[in-house]
C-alpha cells in the first residue's frame, strides 16, 4: 500500500510524539514535530525530520498556540496533523481551523466532537442509540439547587463532573448533602479554568466498578470495527496507571455485546477514525456508558500487541479516505504500565532531569518512551515519562515478562512510580484479575495489614 | 526573619496572603501548579507577612523564596 500521505506535523509532545513519529518512520511519510522553549532540545525534536519552536514553555504559548502550529504545518509543507492526545486532540475548533487552513485534521470530524466532547450530549446520544447509560442527569445543571434536587433522586453517594471535562480533571465523589455547595464549587471553577465552561452534571456514583472501553476504528465511508476491550480499571486521581487487554471481567457475549454497543453510538454521532467508548461495570457485571475519547488513547499499544494492527497507521490511512481494516481476531494478552515522574506513595509530581535510563528489552517487551537519559521534564507538563508494554500468550506469561521487566526498568534523577508499579505486578489481586477502580487503596489496606 | 520557600519547580497559580497578613503554622499560603496538579504550599511556621515575592505565572525552582515573614 502507498503512504496514505506525504508529509505531516506531529502537534503534540512526549511519547506520544515520539510513537506518532516512529509509524511515520515505517511508513515512508516525512514528518516534523513541534516544541516549546523547554522542550527544544527534546527526543521528539531530535528524531524528526524537523521540528518548529511554538513559544514560551506554558501550554497556552506553545502546544495549545493554534495559529504558530499552523504556520509551522505550513512551512514543513505538510498535508495533515496529527494532534495526538490531550491539548487539542479533541478540540472541534482545532479540526476546523486545521481544515480552513487546508490541513487534513487526523482524527473524527469536527462536529462529531462537538457531540462526544460533551458529556451531557453524549450521553443522550448514547441513550437515543440503545446503549445502556450510568444514571444520571441528561442535561446540564442549572444550579446548585437542580444539583441538589437530581442528587436526591438518584440517591448519594453522587460524581458531579465538569460537562466538558477529562483526563480526570472536575470530578467530586459527593458522599452526602452536605458536601454537595462544596464540591460544587470546586467542579464548576475547575471545568471554568481547565475547559473554559463551568457547565456541571451528576451521576449515579457505581460502587467499586470495573472501567472498561472499547476501541473502535471507523472507515472514511462510515463502517466501523471494534478491536476489543481494554480493562483500566487501576486509577489515580481518576487517572489510568496500568490497563489491559483482553479484561478478565468480559466473556465472548459480553465483549460482543459492548463491541455492538460501542459501534452503535459511534454511528449515531457520525464519528469516523479512531476512538474510545468507555463504560464502567458494575458489580453484577452489566456495563453502563461513561464518554467518549474521541482520539487516540494513551493505552493503545495494549491493542496493538492483541491485534497486530498500528492504529496510528489506521488513524492515517482513514484520514487520507480508506475504509477501516477487517476486524482482527484478539490474540493473547498485553499489559501496559504507565511511568510517570512522581513519588510512589505521596503521587506528588517529581520534575527535573533524567540522569539515567535502562529499559528492558526482550520477546514481547516494547516500551514507548518520550525522553532519553539526559532528558529534563519540565514542570509544565504532564507526568508521563512513557509506557513499558508487555504482551504475552496468556495473562499469566505476560506478567511473568512484567515482572522481569519491571525489575529491569531503572530510572536516575527524579522519583518513580515503578516501586507502586513493581507492588501492582507482584499483588495477588493483580495476579487474581481481581480488579475495580479502588484497587490502589485496596492493596495498600493489604500491605499494611 | 524567616522565609517560605517553594518546594518544588513549577507555576504559581495563587497567592492567598497580602503582606500585613498573621498567618498560623500550617496555613496554606500560595498554590503552586507543576505537572498538571495543584498543589498548596502550607507555612511550617507562624508569623506575619512582611513581603511578597511572587505572583500568579511567576516559574520557581524547588527552593526558591516565597514569602519573607516578620
Amino acid at each position: 500500500m502507498p503512504p496514505p500521505f506525504r508529509r505531516i506535523l506531529v502537534a503534540n509532545r512526549a511519547e506520544i510524539a515520539v510513537r506518532v513519529l516512529r509509524t511515520c518512520r515505517r511508513l515512508g511519510i516525512e514528518a516534523a514535530s513541534v516544541h516549546s522553549e523547554a522542550d527544544a532540545r527534546a527526543k521528539w525534536v531530535r528524531e524528526a525530520d524537523a521540528s518548529y519552536p511554538l513559544g514560551a514553555a506554558p501550554v497556552a504559548h506553545s502546544y495549545l498556540n493554534v495559529p504558530e502550529i499552523l504556520a509551522a504545518a505550513r512551512r514543513f509543507g505538510a498535508e495533515a496533523i496529527h494532534p495526538g492526545y490531550g491539548l487539542l486532540s479533541e478540540k472541534a475548533s482545532f479540526a476546523r481551523a486545521c481544515a480552513e487552513a487546508g490541513f487534513v485534521f487526523v482524527g473524527p470530524p469536527a462536529g462529531a466532537l462537538e457531540r462526544t466532547g460533551s458529556k451531557t450530549a453524549s450521553r443522550a446520544a448514547a441513550a437515543a442509540a440503545d446503549v445502556p447509560v450510568v444514571p444520571g442527569s441528561s442535561r446540564r445543571l442549572a444550579g446548585l439547587d437542580a444539583a441538589r434536587e437530581e442528587a436526591k433522586r438518584l440517591g448519594f453517594p453522587v460524581m458531579l463532573k465538569a460537562d466538558l471535562g477529562g483526563g480526570g480533571i472536575g470530578i467530586r465523589e459527593v458522599g452526602g448533602e452536605p458536601d454537595l455547595e462544596a464540591a460544587w464549587k470546586a467542579c464548576t471553577s475547575l471545568g471554568a479554568s481547565a475547559f473554559g465552561d463551568g457547565a456541571v452534571y451528576v451521576e449515579k456514583r457505581i460502587d467499586r466498578p470495573r472501567h472498561l472501553e472499547m476501541q473502535v476504528l471507523v472507515g472514511a465511508g462510515g463502517g466501523g470495527v471494534a478491536l476489543g476491550e481494554r480493562e483500566c480499571s487501576i486509577q489515580r486521581r481518576n487517572q489510568k496507571v496500568v490497563e489491559e487487554a483482553p479484561s478478565t471481567a468480559l466473556d465472548g457475549e459480553g465483549r460482543c455485546r459492548m463491541a455492538g454497543a460501542a459501534l452503535r453510538l459511534a454511528a449515531a454521532v457520525g464519528y469516523r477514525n479512531a476512538g474510545t467508548v468507555e463504560f464502567l461495570l458494575d458489580r453484577s457485571g452489566a456495563f453502563q456508558f461513561l464518554e467518549v475519547n474521541a482520539r487516540l488513547q494513551v493505552e493503545h499499544p495494549v491493542t496493538e500487541e492483541t491485534t497486530g494492527l498500528d492504529l496510528v497507521e489506521w488513524q492515517l490511512r482513514i484520514a487520507a479516505g480508506e475504509e477501516a481494516p477487517k476486524p482482527s481476531p484478539v490474540r493473547g494478552h498485553a499489559i501496559e504500565f504507565r511511568v510517570c515522574a512522581e513519588d510512589p506513595d505521596t503521587f506528588l509530581p517529581s520534575p527535573g532531569s533524567i540522569r539515567g535510563l535502562a529499559l528492558p528489552a526482550g520477546e514481547g517487551i516494547r516500551c514507548d518512551f518520550g525522553f532519553d537519559a539526559g532528558d529534563t521534564l519540565p514542570p509544565f507538563y504532564d507526568s508521563l515519562i512513557g509506557k513499558l508494554v508487555v504482551a504475552g500468550a496468556t495473562r499469566a506469561q505476560a506478567i511473568e515478562r512484567a515482572s522481569r521487566a519491571l525489575a529491569d526498568l531503572a530510572v536516575e534523577g527524579v522519583k518513580t512510580n515503578l516501586p507502586l508499579l513493581r507492588r501492582i505486578a507482584a499483588s495477588e489481586a493483580f495476579r487474581a484479575g481481581d480488579l475495580s477502580t479502588d484497587f490502589l487503596p485496596r492493596l495498600q489496606r493489604t500491605e499494611t495489614g | 526573619m524567616t522565609m517560605i520557600r517553594s518546594n518544588m519547580a513549577g507555576v504559581i497559580v495563587e497567592v492567598r496572603v497580602k503582606p500585613g497578613d498573621r498567618i498560623a503554622a500550617g496555613q496554606e499560603v500560595v498554590v503552586l501548579e507543576s505537572m498538571k496538579m495543584q498543589l498548596p504550599i502550607a507555612a511550617d511556621v507562624p508569623g506575619t507577612v512582611k513581603a511578597i515575592r511572587v505572583k500568579p505565572g511567576d516559574f520557581v525552582n524547588d527552593g526558591d523564596p516565597l514569602l519573607d515573614l516578620a
